[in-house]
């Protein structure tokens, strides 16, 4: 024991480790262990299981198709209507799910974090993973529906991970913010499912953003619309066509969102354990 | 000799305590931030501190070298959690520095992190992630870990439906299978049967005499302490009051001051119980001495004290009052005063009681303290067959034993 090598650790006020992002590497397990966890047990003692994935934005899909498809009759261009929703059900969904179970993390770990040491990352980290599973439940949906339509996406499927990858920064960055915010003001408590139901209306989820032909360049600064289109662009063969610059705003606001509320996050962490 | 495994220099905490309102909800804060404000762009009065300081750990050094077994003392509130939150990086510390060198664990509560609706099976990998331990390694260790818990048959139930003796034991086992260079222990011994708490013991003195392996281990348990650790540190009030051999820390612990409680009266009309004090001097002496001030606006006719002792569990084990003497209780009639109670010798087993203490006179009683003080006995006598107390009970009396062929 003992040996010459072993790593010296300081512990000083104001001196958050330096050796973090490693000691995040190190404790790669536990996000697994703890998203497993977390996976596990959602839908235990439940009838349905993890039908409930499929029966929330089924019906969703259903509302919104009959109200933005049928009684406001917009437009969806060669594609049926009710594709069109879902593919911008798919990435709002993941992104209500990832955001919130993100926001909420920290609280529900009170016992974990009050007692034992892990780069604090991790909880709202491993809360991301678990969407994805309800994420990859609601894809079934959609193979269904194309399947029913005869509809078969074309190579740019294959960018479709491009567009996850936004969602989740987006969810990660705003979730960031709120679980922090949430540790010291439990107000944020009552934020979360707020900003979800606004968002919603704020996102192209239920019609297609070309309805706004003037506005889009402002709309794009909600990450998500950008998010949003990126999926149909993939999924519907590159319909509606994606713009650069929107896609660019949308990008720069998620890396923004992210960007602050990791340093936010790392900023107050370390007195998560005396306040929670 | 090499470099101490943990050194710390001027370690202090320091927390807010805000007596009115907690100032957590944002609409506080933000009402103060613009107070503050406003009080600046005024430039009136000073900033107002948070509330009121209040330091859990103060300038604390201690030096820890490799393969030394340390067991902390004090009484609640003395800064023994702290100092591990604070070692175990929990908690930041506000003052001071520490330096540690090696691989920290630390078991701060049993069975951080079990989830209820998984299986024994899954929390054992849960439990041993979160505690720092790799898959690779639980998986090494898994037999291990069972055999040592005893629940092979209830692996795959969920440990909601498991007896909290399992839960425990199912919890302690994960993390005894621990092996860092430097393990944390805080008060995890205080649970469990006996049974299971002794086999605990075993193997924590185990871990610490054969590893070489750098201990932190605080308890109230002075018999679990002396057998284990080989140093002591006390704390008092967030200070270091002594550190050395082991035996040397827990004498001097045992007979600092008195445990005492004092108390405001509610109703300074009504009689009332002032103090109450038990003599650790006495008790370190196998004795039990406990003195009781009262006070009443009317002089107290023959005033009457009652005190009882219940065990942790609150049964109660022995009782007495100045009534129940009849004509050998005979006082004057006094205003205030203090009535000593003595048990000489205590006939009890080691073990912590709790204390209650009734104030009267000759016809009807006035005050009560229920729970007014509690104590760690270690009794004179040392029995190391003893079977648990669960199963003998809690007094000590002078048996005779004799044989007739």
């Amino acid at each position: 024991m003992a040996h010459p090598d072993t790593p010296e650790l300081v512990l000083e006020a104001g001196r958050a480790s330096r050796n973090y992002w490693w000691d995040l590497w190190r404790y790669r397990e536990l996000l697994g262990f703890l998203a497993w966890r977390d996976i596990k047990v959602r839908y235990k003692q439940t009838v349905l299981g993890v039908l409930w994935a499929l029966i929330q934005p089924a019906v969703t899909l259903a509302v919104f198709t009959f109200i933005f498809g049928k009684l406001a009759a917009m437009p969806a261009g060669n594609v049926p209507y009710p594709l069109l929703v879902l593919c911008g059900l798919l990435p709002w969904q993941l992104f209500s799910a990832a955001f919130s179970n993100a926001s909420g993390s920290l609280v529900s770990n009170t016992h974990l974090i009050s007692k034992v040491y892990f780069p604090r990352l991790i909880v709202p980290l491993s809360s991301v993973a678990v969407a994805l599973i309800d994420f990859a439940v609601v894809l079934v949906l959609l193979v269904a529906l194309c399947l029913w339509w005869q509809f078969v996406p074309d190579w740019r499927v294959l960018l479709l991970p491009v567009f996850i990858a936004l969602t989740l920064l987006t969810a990660i960055g705003t979730g960031l913010w709120l679980t922090a915010l949430t540790v010291k003001y439990r107000d944020f408590r009552f934020v979360v499912p707020f900003l979800l139901q606004i968002g919603l209306f704020l996102s192209p989820v239920g019609f297609s953003s070309t309805n706004l032909p003037t506005w889009r360049a402002l709309y794009s600064f909600n990450p998500m619309v950008g998010a949003i289109d990126g999926f149909r662009w993939c999924l519907l063969r590159g319909e509606p066509a994606l713009d650069p610059l929107n896609l660019a705003i949308s990008a720069g606001m998620a890396a923004f969102l992210l960007a602050s509320g990791l340093w936010y996050f790392r900023h107050t962490e370390r007195t998560f354990a005396d306040l929670i | 000799m090499s470099q101490p495994t943990i050194s710390v220099e001027g370690l202090g905490k320091r927390y807010y305590l805000s007596h009115q309102k907690r100032q957590d909800t944002l609409r506080d804060s933000l009402t103060q931030q613009f107070r503050r404000l406003g009080r600046r762009l005024t430039g009136s009065g000073p900033t107002e501190p948070e509330g009121e300081e209040f330091w859990a750990l103060r300038d604390v050094s201690f030096q820890v070298s490799q393969g030394d077994v340390v067991g902390i003392v004090g009484r609640n509130g003395a800064g023994k959690s702290t100092l591990l939150k604070l070692l175990s990086r929990i908690t930041e510390p506000t003052t001071g520095r520490a330096v540690i060198r090696g691989r920290v664990a630390s078991l701060l509560e049993v069975g951080t992190g079990f989830h209820p609706e998984l299986s024994g099976r899954e929390n054992i990998f849960l439990n041993g992630a979160i505690l720092g331990m790799s898959r690779d390694e639980i998986r090494r260790k898994f037999d291990e870990i069972v055999a040592f818990a005893e629940v092979e048959r209830f692996l795959d139930t969920q440990v909601k439906h498991y007896s909290s003796g399992m839960y425990v034991r199912l919890a302690f086992a994960v993390a005894a299978h621990l092996e860092p260079e430097i393990l944390i222990v805080d008060e995890v011994l205080a649970v469990g049967d006996a049974q299971f708490q002794k086999k605990c013991l075993g193997k924590m003195s185990e871990v610490a005499r054969d590893s070489g392996r750098t201990v932190l281990f605080v308890s109230h348990n002075t018999a679990a302490l002396q057998a284990i650790c080989r140093t002591g540190l006390w704390l008092q009030q967030g200070r270091v009051a002594q550190t050395g051999p082991i035996a040397d820390c827990l004498a001097a612990y045992l007979s600092s001051g008195n445990e005492a409680a004092t108390y405001t009266a509610t109703n300074p009309n009504k009689p009332h119980i002032t103090s109450v004090t038990l003599d650790r001097t006495a008790l370190a002496q196998g004795r039990f001495r406990i003195s009781v001030g009262f006070k009443s606006s009317t002089p107290l006719g023959r005033p009457v004290i009652g005190v009882t002792i219940f065990s942790k569990l609150g049964q109660p084990l022995a009782g007495s009052n100045g009534r129940m003497m009849g004509e050998q209780w005979t006082p004057s009639a006094m205003r205030e005063g203090l009535i000593i109670a003595e048990i000489d010798p205590l006939p009890l087993h080691s073990d912590t009681y709790r204390v209650s203490v009734y104030l009267g006179d000759a016809g009807q009683d006035y005050d009560q303290k229920l729970e007014a003080v509690e104590f760690d006995y270690i009794s004179p006598h040392f029995y190391p067959q003893c079977p648990p107390l669960s199963v003998i009970g809690q007094y000590d009396l002078p048996w005779k034993w004799s044989v007739e062929p």
